[in-house]
């Protein structure tokens, strides 16, 4: 076993040698530009974006020529969102009452921050509030539906507690309101089995670097047919990939992208098994050794892959550096730019320290069984060195009620 | 961010850990001061306490519980060292600046430095509010702290 152990597949994963072997005549010998229609050198690019346009287009069901590529799932998030909105819009620019769009609070920033941008310019913006279980319902989106909704955009799968909306129900409520249904399949596709017919999804974006792909490249699938989605493009240039998004294809990027998705389709099922026992046995390992630990989020709703847990009492940073040999996420303020603790676990209103003393942990195509024995018993080593020193922890003892304790916020 | 050699070693083997009783107790004792500084939805909370010898006015031992990042458990820890022999107004004189060097924090962790100063003045506060003294408590921390008070 070598360490450090990568359990933070959430964030990035390395990319599949099978995918690198696929990209790298793409930098050399056929570094044409696809949009070189005159050439072989064109042609022989462009051969390599089209099989990597199916290749995506299979993976969610969908057809070649609904695959638009990207930067990443953050451009995807931005041109569904904008691109919607301004295409759908009940009023000019500048005006108010340019239509209603529906979110979530616990949403990833890609999409927040699009959906405030737009609340700024006109539009009206209901971020609904998950449950403590973190999953967003269709009973919840219809509740908040208004005549005027023109966009509903909700992530499937969330990037830090794993939780799983109800995308194909939500979906359906969409089409029958006759409202555009984006989703941020960042988490879920790639690693959950998607159908985008089925699934009743009209926009929905991806990222090639979750998937053991590059990073750098990213999906928007945009529905074609009942319904038809528009969307005005926000970047102008040379008009490529259907005037969605002009600029020269990442041509590696893409390649890579479409491998990945090869083989996310054909090793899904196995991995998905594979990893939801692994998943199952770290958390067994850490619930079974130490007292005030809490698995967030649904208890079934949420990704094989993926744990966020809080250990009471300890602070997640510390914890972390008591794990270095671990490469994980907490929700700890500490660890965020902003010095504040997570919005998500905040979102999911059971109380801050929560999310300060929260671990995220997702394992990975080459996670290891021996790799999760380790992260078990080093977590527990740690969280139990923390809670020696923990005042919060003796209080906790000696039966005193944390929450009853007038704490100067600083 | 990688972390300096000296915040490591603290984290590592920190020194003083504890304290002299549960709250309960040490409430009662004349020759301790504690201090309980920060509240868990911030994400540190310090606890310091001192053990004063009544005759010289000196600290004669410190003991400190962090919950927190690494670098309030060495800012904590590092409080506990600096406070053993010194007197009340030595104590009190301790900034959070010369922690944030000692230590070498970044600015992110300055608030770390910012905790162990008001936990060093809290507890001396509360020291010198068991025996009625009123000077020295310029900062923060009033007799009966109000940092840490239980609600009836």
């Amino acid at each position: 076993m070598r360490l450090p152990i990568y359990m933070d597949h959430a964030a990035t994963t390395p990319c599949d040698p099978r995918v690198v072997e696929a990209m790298l005549p793409y930098f050399t010998e056929k570094f044409g530009n696809p949009g070189s229609r005159n050439h072989a050198f064109g042609w022989e690019a462009e051969e390599g974006v089209e099989t990597a346009r199916r290749q995506v287009a299979d993976l969610l069901g969908a057809d070649r020529k609904e695959i638009v590529f990207t930067s990443g799932a953050t451009e995807s998030n931005n041109i569904a969102i904008k691109g919607a909105a301004y295409m759908y819009a009940r009023a000019g620019a500048g005006q108010s009452g340019r239509g209603h769009i529906i979110s979530c609070a616990i949403e990833h920033k890609a999409v927040l921050d699009p959906c405030k941008r737009l609340a700024k310019e006109g539009f009206e913006v209901t971020f609904l509030d998950p449950g403590a279980d973190g999953v967003i319902t269709r009973a919840m989106v219809e509740g908040a539906m208004r005549p005027d909704t023109i966009l509903v955009s909700l992530m499937w799968a969330n990037n830090e507690i794993g939780t799983i909306n109800e995308v194909p129900e939500i979906g359906a409520l969409c089409h029958e309101r006759e409202v555009v249904f984006h989703t941020d399949a960042t988490q879920w596709a790639g690693k959950m089995p998607v159908d985008v017919d089925a699934d009743n999804i009209d926009l929905l974006s991806m990222s090639g670097h979750k998937i053991y792909g590059p990073k750098g490249v990213g999906v928007l699938y945009v529905r074609r047919r009942k319904p038809r989605v528009r969307l005005q493009a926000l970047v102008d240039g040379g008009g490529q990939e259907r005037n969605f998004r002009s600029g020269t294809l990442n041509v590696t990027g893409i390649v890579g992208m479409g491998k990945a998705c090869e083989i996310a389709r054909a090793e899904m099922d196995a991995d998905r098994e594979r990893l939801l026992k692994l998943r199952k046995k770290l958390e067994d390992r850490v619930t079974a050794a130490l007292d005030v630990v809490q698995i967030n989020g649904h208890a079934e709703k949420r990704l094989p892959h993926l744990t966020n847990i809080s250990f009471g009492f300890v602070e997640g940073e510390g914890l972390m550096m008591a794990c270095k040999d671990i490469a994980m996420s907490s929700g700890s303020a500490c660890t965020s730019a902003s010095l504040e603790p997570s919005y998500v676990l905040k979102g999911l209103g059971v109380g801050d320290e929560l999310a300060h003393s929260s671990l995220r942990l997702s394992l990975g195509r080459w996670t290891t069984d021996e790799e999760v024995e380790f992260a078990g018993a080093k977590i527990i080593e740690g969280v139990t060195k923390l809670r020696k020193l923990s005042p919060l922890y003796d209080m906790h003892k000696e039966g005193i009620d944390i929450s009853k304790i007038e704490w100067a916020a600083h | 961010m990688a972390y300096s050699q000296k915040v490591v070693d603290h984290y590592e083997n920190p020194r003083n850990v504890g304290n002299f009783g549960t709250g309960e107790q040490v409430k009662k004792r004349t020759d301790i001061g504690v201090g309980l500084v920060g509240a868990p939805e911030c994400g540190d909370v310090m606890q310091l306490q001192i053990k004063v010898d009544e005759s010289t006015g000196k600290i004669e031992d410190a003991r400190f519980k962090c919950f927190g990042c690494g670098s309030a458990i060495a800012s904590s820890s590092l409080a506990t060292e600096w406070l053993k022999g010194k007197t009340l107004d030595e104590g009190m004189a301790i900034r959070n600046t010369e922690i944030v060097e000692e230590l070498s924090l970044p600015p992110v962790k300055i608030h770390c430095s910012v905790l162990a100063e008001d936990a060093i003045k809290a507890a001396i506060a509360d020291y010198q509010a068991k025996h009625g003294a009123k000077h020295g408590a310029k900062h923060g921390a009033e007799p009966g702290a109000k940092h840490g008070s239980e609600k009836a």
